[in-house]
């Protein structure tokens, strides 16, 4: 049966990585390539990477470490941030990325979705969505670009439909009025989406704990949830979310047991 | 160069992580487009992610259809990893494309149904139907990482070495002979993959007859 993916998200500037605040405060959290080996043998289904490195001078050291963490780790990463043409995409699946994740790229020209899927195959096109309540009309969210800075005047639910619709192999779904919370994910959020497209919904912003991961996954019909603080500074395990999920009835890859002695 | 395992390049995406995960289990992979290089193989690798028609207009335009053929003909290990499962097969569902038709069966969509996602992406079961030396270690049931739109068909169940489950069971990994293909991906399966690689690389190097062409200079 196929499993609801666990997936620890590390934010990465210049190499190194850090955990955004509701978008603001940043706090060091490590070595990308130490703590990918980390997750994987822990029993993460997926990593992810955003890139926020600001200067494209400083966009080596991102290579590095996407390279550097393809020769070691042996589940698949997405990378995203700073992805703008298709360039961008062939380098990060050649140095060993499974996906690139776009955002604010794609909301500005959305034939990126396309040409990306048409070279690269719409498996390794993540579109991230990061969107806000529209305050008054209940059920409404719009999307926001440039890291949550800007709003577009997209609806996120037809904004969702269309990425998917232009090839968008999976679709990454922040909100940003629950991003580092850690109160649970926007359930009501997830929901209109995974129910609108055909393609699964990673979804992001929220976790403080396995009970938000299964309200994600069972209300919020999402296909992974993504966390990174509430791992990131050990308040819960891989394992003890996927425990609490399994009880749940919900399906996951059970952790690996600890390797093999020589 | 018998030992050698030849990844076959012709730009399928997954092309590095395919020889990544070998060069992980100590095989040493060499990746070449060059049919001397195929025909001298010790085992040989084909990758493969994205679009069939893609796949095998790639392997037509770099004249890799033949020399596929008679290496696979000539009954020598052979790796097909994802597309480098479906090329095998007769012809894929996908913009109807001829494949190569080494192994009987067709590659289909998977069928539109309420709650289920296409494409299928994530870790999911595989259950072997026979001992294998490449599922050595590795118990049925086992989880591997698919990401796929459409699935594997065969008419020929001698064939089926695993099968999975979404929404229709579908054989995820077949095997005839030397020959050896999988729908997952073990390179990003973690140590049960990598596993699947290293059984590989020892099943060619230990248990494979010779092979028939020369080494090229």
């Amino acid at each position: 049966m196929l499993t609801r993916r666990i997936i620890p998200c590390f934010d990465v500037d210049r190499g190194r990585v850090v955990k955004g605040v509701s978008f603001v405060q940043l706090r060091d959290a490590g070595d990308p390539v130490e703590l990918a080996r980390r997750y994987e043998e822990a029993g993460a289904d997926e990593l992810v990477f955003l890139d926020i490195t600001a200067s494209a001078e400083d966009r080596a050291t991102t290579y590095d470490m996407v390279a550097a963490t393809a020769e070691q780790v042996f589940i698949p990463f997405t990378v995203g941030g700073g992805i703008r043409t298709t360039a961008d995409m062939k380098i990060m699946l050649e140095l060993g990325a499974e996906k690139v994740s776009i955002n604010t790229a794609a909301i500005q020209d959305p034939d990126l979705i396309n040409s990306g899927a048409d070279r690269f195959g719409s498996q390794c096109i993540v579109v991230a969505i990061d969107a806000r309540r529209v305050e008054g009309v209940p059920g409404t969210w719009e999307v926001y670009s440039h890291g949550g800075r800007m709003p577009t005047g997209l609806d996120a639910v037809e904004w969702a439909v269309e990425a998917a619709r232009r090839g968008a192999g999976e679709l990454l779904v922040t909100s940003m009025d629950t991003d580092g919370h850690q109160q649970g994910y926007d359930v009501e959020l997830l929901r209109a989406i995974s129910d609108a497209v055909p393609v699964p919904v990673i979804a992001s912003g929220g976790a403080g704990g396995p009970e938000h991961m299964a309200a994600a996954l069972t209300d919020g019909r999402a296909d992974a949830v993504l966390a990174a603080s509430i791992f990131h500074f050990g308040t819960y395990s891989i394992r003890q979310v996927k425990e609490h999920l399994a009880a749940r009835g919900i399906p996951v890859r059970p952790v690996p047991p600890p390797e093999d002695a020589p | 160069m018998r030992d050698r395992v030849v990844v076959i390049d012709y730009d399928a995406g997954n092309l590095r992580s395919v020889a990544r995960a070998l060069a992980h289990v100590g095989a040493d992979p060499y990746v070449s487009a060059d049919p001397a290089d195929i025909a001298a193989a010790g085992a040989l690798v084909l990758p493969g992610v994205g679009a069939a028609a893609d796949t095998m207009r790639n392997l037509r335009e770099r004249g890799l259809i033949e020399p596929i053929r008679e290496y696979i003909a000539a009954g020598r290990p052979f790796l097909g990893v994802c597309m480098g499962l479906q090329a095998l097969l007769e012809r894929s569902e996908e913009g109807n494309q001829e494949c190569l038709g080494v192994l009987p069966g067709e590659v289909r969509r998977f069928p539109a149904a309420p709650g289920l996602k296409v494409p299928h992406m994530g870790w999911n079961t595989v259950e072997w139907r026979f001992d294998h030396p490449v599922t050595e270690g590795i118990p049925s049931g086992s989880y591997f990482y698919f990401v796929h739109s459409y699935h594997p068909t065969t008419p020929d169940p001698a064939l089926v070495l695993g099968e999975t489950e979404y929404g229709v069971r579908f054989p995820s990994v077949l095997a005839r002979g030397y020959l050896v293909a999988t729908q997952c991906h073990p390179e990003k399966s973690g140590r049960d993959g990598l596993r699947f690689y290293a059984n590989f690389v020892r099943w060619a190097r230990e248990g494979a007859p010779m092979p028939v062409a020369a080494a090229a200079p």
